[in-house]
This record gives C-alpha cells, sequence and structure tokens, in this order.
C-alpha cells in the first residue's frame, strides 16, 4: 500500500487549471479591446501566453493524474495559490509594462505610478480578489491610473472565487468529475458539502448556473435601473453604468467587496444601494437551497433553519444599528447624501446595508464606517466574525457554525440539571452526528486561536518594520477582515483606505491569511502536518 | 367460510377459538405438541406443517379456503405465507406482523404488498392501545380509522363540563373536527351550528387525532393530559416508541427512559418533543431525581415481563399516579392487575382481537358501533361510481339521505378536511357517521 502523496498528480491538475485560466482572462482583453486600451490588450495577451505555457508545461507533470484524498487536499491549496500568482501577473505587467514585441526584456516604466506593479502587491490584490476579501493596496482607485480592463480584471478574480475555482473545474473538466466530491469538500465553505444530484460535476454546474443565474439579475436590475432613470423623468442610479453593473454584479454574488468606484457604493444612489442588499443577503444564503427553489421547491428555503438563524440574526443587528446611527449626534453629514442621524430611511439604509456586508463578508460599503462611533464599530466588528451560511460564497465562521454552537450551550445547560437526558442537535429536523458537531467545535477554536496569534503577530511585525502603528481595534480587525475575506477593517484600514501603509512581509502574512480562510483553514494546515506526507 | 390460521401460538389460538363456532376452522403449526392439545380443545382442524410451504397448505385445502391468516411469531414467515396462497388461489390474506415498517410499505402499495390484504401491526396496534388508555381517559369509547389517522371519540358532557349550555360553532374551535352526533336520552341527532349541547348529553366527534386530543381538553379539562402533565414511558422498545411517537403526535411531551445508550440515542434522534434519558429504570434514586414519582401515567414498556412488573410496582410505590405495563405472557395479566398495575396490557391479545373483529365485519373497512346499534362509524374507500366521487361534498350532500354525516377523509393517507367545497376524489378514505336507518341507502349510493 502506498499512501504516500503523489504530489505530481496534484500539480499537474493545477496546470490544468492554470491552462484554462486563459478562457476568462480573455474577457478584460475585450474590454481592452472594446475600449482601445492598448497597453491592457499587450498586458492580457502576454499574461494569457503565460497561462498558457505554464499551466501546460506543469499538466505534462504526470500525463494520467489520479486523484485521492490526500492528493485532493494538496491540489485544492496549491491551486488557490497558483490562480492568485497567474491572476496578479496583469498588475505587475500593467504597472511596468512589459513590451513583448521590443527588445525583452526591455522594461519601460511608464508614467503609471500604480502601487500594483510591486509584485508583494500585485499578490496581495490577487489573493484578495480569488478569495473574495476585498482588501485592496491600490494607491488610487481611478482610470486614470488603472485601464477599465485591469480594474474589470479585479473584479473578475472575485466572481471567478466566489463560487470556487475547484468547484468550476470540476463542473467543466471531466478528468476531476472522480475526485470532484473530496475537492469540493476541501473548498467548499461550511462543514460538508450537498449532493444535490447523483453525479458531482452536475452537482457543480447546477451550482454554478444557480450563481450565473443570480449575478446575471443583478446586473440586468442594476443597469435597468440606469436606463429606467431618464424615462421617469429622474435619475434612479446616474452613476451605474453597463461597466459599473457588470462590475458590481461580479462583486457582490461573490461576497468580494472590490468596487471601481473609489467611494465603493456610497458613488451610487439610494435606490441602487437598496437593490443590492437583498443581492447581498442571496449571495451569503446556501446555494444549494437556490437550486431547490429553482426545481420548484421554495419552502425549502424558508424551512431551512440555516436560513431563518442567517436571516433573523442579521435583522436584529440591523435593527440594532439603525438606532445607533438614527442616535448618533455627530453624524449629520454625508458627502453627496442625505443627513444619517435622524433620518431613518437613511440610518435603516446605510445599517442594513452594512450588516449584509459584513456578516456576508462583502465588505462594499455605502459610506465611510469610520465616522461611526465606536459602539457602532465595535458592533461591524463582531459581525465580521460571523459569516454567511454554509455553501455560500460567504467567508468567515459561518453562521451555520455559531447556531449549533450556541445550541449545543444550550443543551450543556439543560444535560447540567438532567444529567441522564440524551439531547441530538438538531438542525431543522435532522439530528447531527456528534462527530460532526465536534469539528464545529474544533474548527471554531483553532480559528480564534489563529485570529489572536495572528493579530499579535502582525502587532509584533509591524514593531519590528517600523510601522504603521497598530491600534487594538486595527490589528484585530485586519485579521478579522483577511482570515474572514471580509474586505476592509477599521480607521487606518477603513473602507475607503487601503492595506498598503503594511510592511511587505506583513501584506504577505495576510495573504496566507486569506488564502487559509477561503479554504476553512483545515486543507491548508492539514498540509503543514508530517502526517500528511509520510506513509 | 373456510378459514386457515397458520400459527397456533397464542394469536392465533386465540382467533381459532373465536372464529370455530361460526366458520370451518382449519390450524396449521409446526408443533405437533400444540397441534394435539389444539385438536381436543377447540373443534377445528389442526394440521402439523409449515404454513410457507406450498404442500402443506394445499393439504389444509388452500383451494378452497376463503381466508388464509398468518399469525407466526415471525414477520417475514407471515408475508412468505401469505405470498405462498396467493400463488395457488385468492384467498383473502391477513398477516401479523410486528415490524412497523412492513405496515407502512403495506400501506404505501396501492393493492397492498407481500399478497396480503389485511395487515395487523402488533407493535403499532398495542402503542396505540395504550395512547387510547392514556390520551383520553374521559371518553367513553374511542375508535381509530384510516390506519390511525382519523379519530372516532364519544364524550359523556357533565354539567360541569365547559362545552356545556354551548352551542355546537361556539363549542368547535378545531380545524380538523367534525360533530357528527349529539345522543340525547337514547336519541341519536345529527347536529347543526346552532344546537345547543347539553349536560348529560353524549357528544360524538370525528377528526385527526390532534383536534380530538384538543377536543377532549375542552370537554373535560380535569381527565385528560394536556402538555404540563407528566408521561413516562420506561423502555425503548418498538412499542415503547411508536407510544412516544403517537403521544407527541397529540402535542404531548412524554418522556422515555432506555437504559441502552445507543438505542437512547436512536430514540431521541426520532422523537424530537420527547425527552429522553438514557438509565436504569430500576434506579430508585434516578427516578426520584427525575420526579417519576410525580408522574401523571407512567408506561412499563421494557421487553420483558418482570422488569415491567418491576418497574411498574416501583413507580407506583413512589408515587405515581397510573401505571399501564406491556406484558407479553397473558398469564401474567391478571397477576399484574393484583398487584395494582392500573392496565396490563397483552399485545397478542390486542392483535387477536383486531383479527377477530376484523373477519366478523366480512371485509369492510372499518367500523364503529354507537348507542347500541343505533348508529354506525364508517370507514369506506370511494371508488369511482359513487355519488361522492369529484364533487364537491355540498352538493353530494342532496343526493345523500339525512342522517348522515362526512367526518373525515384522508387522501394517500394523509388527513382532509371534509368541507363544503372539498371534492372527494377516488381511492379516498372518507369516515362516516351513519344513522342505522339509512345504512342501506347510504351503502346503495357510496
Amino acid at each position: 500500500m502506498n499512501l504516500r502523496v503523489n504530489w505530481r498528480a496534484s500539480v499537474s491538475l493545477v496546470g490544468t487549471v492554470v491552462k484554462w485560466l486563459s478562457v476568462p482572462l480573455l474577457f478584460p482583453l475585450i474590454i481592452a479591446a472594446y475600449y482601445g486600451e492598448l497597453d491592457a490588450i499587450r498586458t492580457f495577451v502576454t499574461t494569457i501566453v503565460i497561462a498558457l505555457v505554464v499551466g501546460s508545461s506543469l499538466e505534462r507533470l504526470e500525463p494520467d493524474p489520479d486523484l485521492g484524498a490526500r492528493e485532493g487536499f494538496l491540489m485544492v491549496a496549491l491551486t488557490w495559490f497558483a490562480v492568485s500568482i497567474v491572476g496578479g501577473l496583469p498588475y505587475v505587467i500593467a504597472g511596468n509594462q512589459i513590451t513583448l514585441l521590443g527588445q525583452f526584456p526591455f522594461i519601460n516604466v511608464v508614467s503609471s505610478p500604480s502601487t500594483l506593479a510591486d509584485p508583494v502587491n500585485a499578490l496581495f490584490e490577487s489573493m484578495s480578489g480569488f478569495s473574495t476579501s476585498g482588501a485592496t493596496v491600490m494607491g488610487d482607485i481611478s482610470f486614470e491610473t488603472h485601464s477599465r480592463a485591469l480594474l474589470m480584471w479585479r473584479q473578475l478574480t472575485q466572481w471567478l472565487g466566489g463560487m470556487g475555482i475547484v468547484v468550476l473545474a470540476v463542473a467543466i473538466l471531466p478528468e476531476l468529475s472522480v475526485g470532484g466530491a473530496q475537492l469540493m469538500e476541501a473548498e467548499a465553505p461550511g462543514p460538508g458539502i450537498q449532493k444535490l444530484t447523483p453525479k458531482i460535476a452536475e452537482t457543480a454546474r447546477a451550482l454554478w448556473k444557480a450563481y450565473l443565474g443570480i449575478t446575471a439579475l443583478e446586473i440586468v436590475l442594476l443597469y435597468g435601473l440606469h436606463l429606467l432613470g431618464p424615462l421617469v423623468g429622474q435619475p434612479l442610479a446616474p452613476n451605474m453604468t453597463l461597466y459599473n453593473a457588470v462590475a458590481h454584479g461580479f462583486t457582490t454574488m461573490s461576497t468580494g467587496g472590490f468596487s471601481p468606484e473609489a467611494r465603493s457604493i456610497e458613488a451610487f444612489s439610494a435606490v441602487v444601494q437598496w437593490l443590492i442588499i437583498p443581492f447581498m443577503v442571496a449571495a451569503g444564503t446556501n446555494f444549494a437551497l437556490f437550486w431547490h427553489v429553482l426545481s420548484g421547491d421554495p419552502r425549502k428555503l424558508i424551512r431551512d433553519a440555516e436560513f431563518r438563524f442567517y436571516v433573523g440574526v442579521m435583522a436584529v443587528l440591523s435593527a440594532i444599528l439603525t438606532a445607533l446611527l438614527f442616535t448618533h449626534q455627530e453624524l449629520v453629514f454625508v458627502p453627496g447624501g442625505a443627513p444619517v442621524a435622524g433620518n431613518f430611511e437613511s440610518s435603516l439604509r446605510h445599517a442594513a446595508f452594512q450588516i449584509a456586508s459584513i456578516v456576508t463578508t462583502t465588505g462594499y460599503a455605502s459610506m465611510d464606517f469610520n465616522t461611526w462611533n465606536s459602539s457602532a464599530q465595535y458592533l461591524l466588528f463582531a459581525a465580521m466574525l460571523i459569516g454567511g451560511s454554509a455553501g455560500s460564497t460567504g467567508g468567515a465562521i459561518k453562521i451555520v457554525r455559531w447556531y449549533v454552537i450556541l445550541k449545543s450551550l444550550r443543551r450543556e445547560l439543560f444535560t447540567t440539571v438532567h444529567p441522564e437526558a440524551v439531547r441530538p442537535l438538531r438542525l431543522g429536523g435532522r439530528a447531527l452526528d456528534e462527530r460532526a458537531v465536534r469539528g464545529i467545535y474544533v474548527f471554531t477554536l483553532l480559528y480564534m486561536v489563529i485570529f489572536f496569534v495572528s493579530a499579535l503577530l502582525l502587532f509584533l511585525n509591524a514593531e519590528r518594520a517600523g510601522g504603521p502603528n497598530l491600534n487594538t481595534l486595527e490589528a484585530l480587525s485586519a485579521v478579522a477582515a483577511t482570515l474572514g475575506n471580509v474586505g476592509p477593517g477599521f480607521q487606518l484600514l477603513g473602507p475607503m483606505n487601503s492595506y498598503l501603509p503594511f510592511s511587505d512581509t506583513s501584506k504577505l502574512f495576510m495573504v496566507a491569511l486569506m488564502w487559509i480562510g477561503r479554504l476553512e483553514i483545515l486543507p491548508v494546515l492539514v498540509l503543514l502536518t508530517p502526517a500528511y506526507w509520510r506513509s | 367460510m373456510r378459514v386457515i390460521i397458520v400459527g397456533a401460538g397464542e394469536v392465533g389460538s386465540s382467533i381459532a377459538q373465536s372464529l370455530a363456532d361460526s366458520h370451518e376452522v382449519i390450524v396449521i403449526d409446526r408443533d405437533g405438541e400444540r397441534v394435539d392439545s389444539l385438536t381436543y380443545s377447540i373443534d377445528v382442524l389442526a394440521i402439523e406443517g409449515d404454513g410457507t410451504s406450498l404442500a402443506t397448505l394445499q393439504e389444509a385445502g388452500i383451494e378452497e379456503a376463503d381466508m388464509v391468516i398468518a399469525s407466526t411469531d415471525d414477520d417475514e414467515t407471515n408475508l412468505v405465507i401469505c405470498g405462498t396462497a396467493k400463488t395457488i388461489d385468492d384467498p383473502f390474506t391477513i398477516a401479523r406482523a410486528k415490524k412497523v415498517d412492513y405496515l407502512d410499505t403495506w400501506e404505501h402499495a396501492e393493492q397492498g404488498a407481500f399478497g396480503v390484504d389485511f395487515m395487523v401491526c402488533t407493535n403499532l396496534l398495542t402503542a396505540m392501545d395504550i395512547v387510547r388508555v392514556i390520551g383520553l381517559p374521559a371518553a367513553r369509547d374511542v375508535d381509530p380509522f384510516a390506519g390511525g389517522e382519523v379519530q372516532m371519540a364519544e364524550f359523556e358532557v357533565r354539567a360541569e363540563s365547559p362545552v356545556a349550555n354551548q352551542t355546537v360553532r361556539e363549542a368547535d374551535r378545531f380545524e380538523s373536527l367534525t360533530f357528527a352526533a349529539i345522543i340525547r336520552n337514547g336519541d341519536v341527532d345529527i347536529p347543526g351550528g346552532e344546537t345547543v349541547i347539553q349536560a348529560d348529553d353524549k357528544v360524538v366527534v370525528i377528526g385527526s387525532p390532534e383536534s380530538v386530543q384538543q377536543f377532549a381538553l375542552e370537554v373535560a379539562p380535569d381527565e385528560t393530559p394536556d402538555a404540563d402533565k407528566e408521561l413516562v414511558v420506561i423502555g425503548g422498545s418498538e412499542i415503547g416508541f411508536h407510544t412516544a411517537r403517537l403521544l407527541e403526535q397529540r402535542d404531548l411531551r412524554p418522556r422515555l427512559i432506555e437504559q441502552d445508550e445507543e438505542r437512547a440515542r436512536e430514540l431521541a434522534e426520532d422523537l424530537p418533543k420527547t425527552m429522553v434519558m438514557a438509565s436504569d429504570a430500576t434506579d430508585a434514586e434516578f427516578l426520584a431525581r427525575e420526579h417519576v414519582d410525580e408522574a401523571d401515567v407512567v408506561v412499563a414498556a421494557l421487553e420483558n415481563d418482570e422488569k415491567n412488573l418491576l418497574v411498574s410496582v416501583l413507580a407506583k410505590q413512589l408515587g405515581a399516579e397510573r401505571s399501564i405495563a406491556i406484558v407479553e405472557d397473558a398469564e401474567y395479566v391478571s397477576l399484574f392487575e393484583a398487584v395494582g398495575i392500573d392496565v396490563a396490557i397483552n399485545p397478542r391479545e390486542v392483535t387477536a382481537e383486531e383479527i377477530t373483529r376484523f373477519t366478523r365485519e366480512d371485509g369492510a373497512e372499518n367500523i364503529a358501533l354507537i348507542e347500541n346499534d343505533r348508529a354506525e362509524v364508517l370507514e369506506i374507500e370511494i371508488d369511482a361510481d359513487s355519488v361522492l366521487t369529484g364533487r364537491p361534498i355540498h352538493e353530494a350532500v342532496a343526493d345523500l339521505p339525512s342522517g348522515v354525516v362526512i367526518g373525515a377523509i384522508t387522501r394517500n393517507g394523509k388527513f382532509v378536511v371534509p368541507r363544503g367545497d372539498t371534492v372527494v376524489q377516488e381511492n379516498d378514505h372518507i369516515v362516516l357517521f351513519v344513522d342505522t336507518n339509512v345504512l342501506n341507502e347510504v351503502n346503495d349510493v357510496i
């Protein structure tokens, strides 16, 4: 019996995925052609060539890859890393403008002072994109500095990462269908996967179809609002051009949070903000439920215990936050918008928007919540740890785990009084296996340990590297935002600021946090154990 | 009628005994001694042999038989006997089964399954019996219809009852309950919304077990257990499990004590409203700590008669109000009751009674007699020719004689509330209250 890891098989499949990454890379290429952005055309042609060459050569490593459980972990973990590296190439290339047609390597540093030209920043931005975190190191988000194609690529990385690169690969690559369940298990958020159909590739396709469909619906509605404005005689969504509609459709449904607008969703009208809220809520919902709704069983959604808890938690938090904003005296002015304090619609809108955005780990901002008082900010910080539903695109700990933990606490109290009572934990009508419950404790504890240790390391490293000096909320929120794939943090890392001031080592550390956060820790940590590699 | 009974245990012998007077009965058993003793004790033909074998059945004259009753102690054997009988001829087959899964399968199949025409599930019947005893002590009579989905109950209204002097409209607060009749001084009366319920009336209601339970709470709140009552089931046997399950269906929250941890976990998963405890039920300290002494009803459903006796006595001694015990050995029944156990239920007796009752009813679906045959409650499967088929009830009523009430409908085993605009479909089961005077008339049109 040979139990050692066949790393060649894993790497070969990573190569396949990298090779196929050239297909979505065509999208920004088309955008570049449409807007006549010559630099961008060069950038993406170069990236596509590199993806094809690197991908195909890696693929050669093992002509007939055979995936076991161990190879699955390695492949999933490596895929996310490799894809992030390749996905970061356009930022570096665009920033440095390598001209392939000229004398290679003739590096012509164009006027562009883009912060993304730095490889560490590019990797950070790309990992933040694919992991749907939405934390950015861009100094200046504008079409002055960046091409439309490049900014759209940034949006697209999030959309690809949302439902899962590996799920997508399982859906379309027949060679992955055998080990597909293990791969999806390693990648899918939340405990366990739900097989919707007998064939795993079919399940993956069903999930992607639902994802694609809802994204398309959002784009149509957003752009529809824009077009409808002139017809009704008042601008409903003046800023929501087709480009913006597509860009935000990509990053709402993936709970990503990137925006080509420097002011995020604050740049849009109140109607747009209201419209995006339900889509963020949908993005944080288990997509298997949408599949049931679409196949004619909508009651499954309403009856789902996790969904009810998820909606309930958000409703309660939004109500508290609304009250906080409504009574917050200093919060009277928002640039270009109505005052928040004392205005119920505005308070409710920003509260509901921000809670939905943070709980689902989207990370959009409808206003700069750095201007809020500390109770409102700490409420948002706590919400960062909640996370979306299992099987959604949201990150963090996941609402289902909190639900189970709360129920098990209640059970502990009960069995203290009645020691002989046998009480299975129920999720909806179904009793949970005690091993699954233990798995949930372990995950949550591990998450919290990593969370606090990482915050400490960020502190220490800031000290060592000479800045920026972090306060407690900044350090904790930096970890919560990257490990939980939320995106923005507080104060220095607020929604209108960026992670740029961090040192390179801190940035690389946060790249790792986003990576293990997206894969829910265990598939990455298991690679670090000797037991994994030894037979 | 020529009846072949396979299995001459307690159930088989008891059925044989009650049928022997009016029918030709042939009993088959593998135990020669039993066959011998049967030959001398009852007037039946007893044959030694294996009821699952074709030759034995032929020897018993299966070709001429009208009915085969498979009543051995083994479920699978009983199913095979019925299947075998069907290969030769088409006698009406009755099988006894302990496992509720077989009953579910049988009920699920359109034409029955396993070649069985009527199935009697011992464990479920016993559990239903227990629940009737616990659940509706105020009822004078309770009968299940449509596989337990529908219940008919007769209550006596006392002067202190809250529904006394209310109109039917006022008393009827339940979604799935029909007032079938009010019996006053021996006269059967079909009530309208304005009929006033008087003290000493008897009220016949038909509805889902839950609503009948709730009605019982209205009529006799003091006597009917509600969610506050302490109901304790000891022993997670199949009977114990189904007892708890049926109690749950009536919105009661029983407690169940099962010693085996694994079985307890299984039960807890299947019984969301029951508090399952894993402990030895003979541990007096535990019983006291969990206040079993204050229980209103304790059901002993362990797998062993002696243990049932022990826990019942213990529970009574601690102070439990009423105790009900399962007794597998019929000879113990009187002993149990002699030492102070309130009700002793023998599953075999329950089964034998059910089968006998069924054979007497001549193959009709189900029946209950009200007030010395003045009225009947019938369960009828609707076929295409019925006046009810495909019409809303308020239209079809015109073609029915007065003195008929449609009490309940079940469709594919699910309760349907009969209202004026309900359309009856083919294969629905309806539970009817019928005045005996118009019985023949009703039988003709439905």
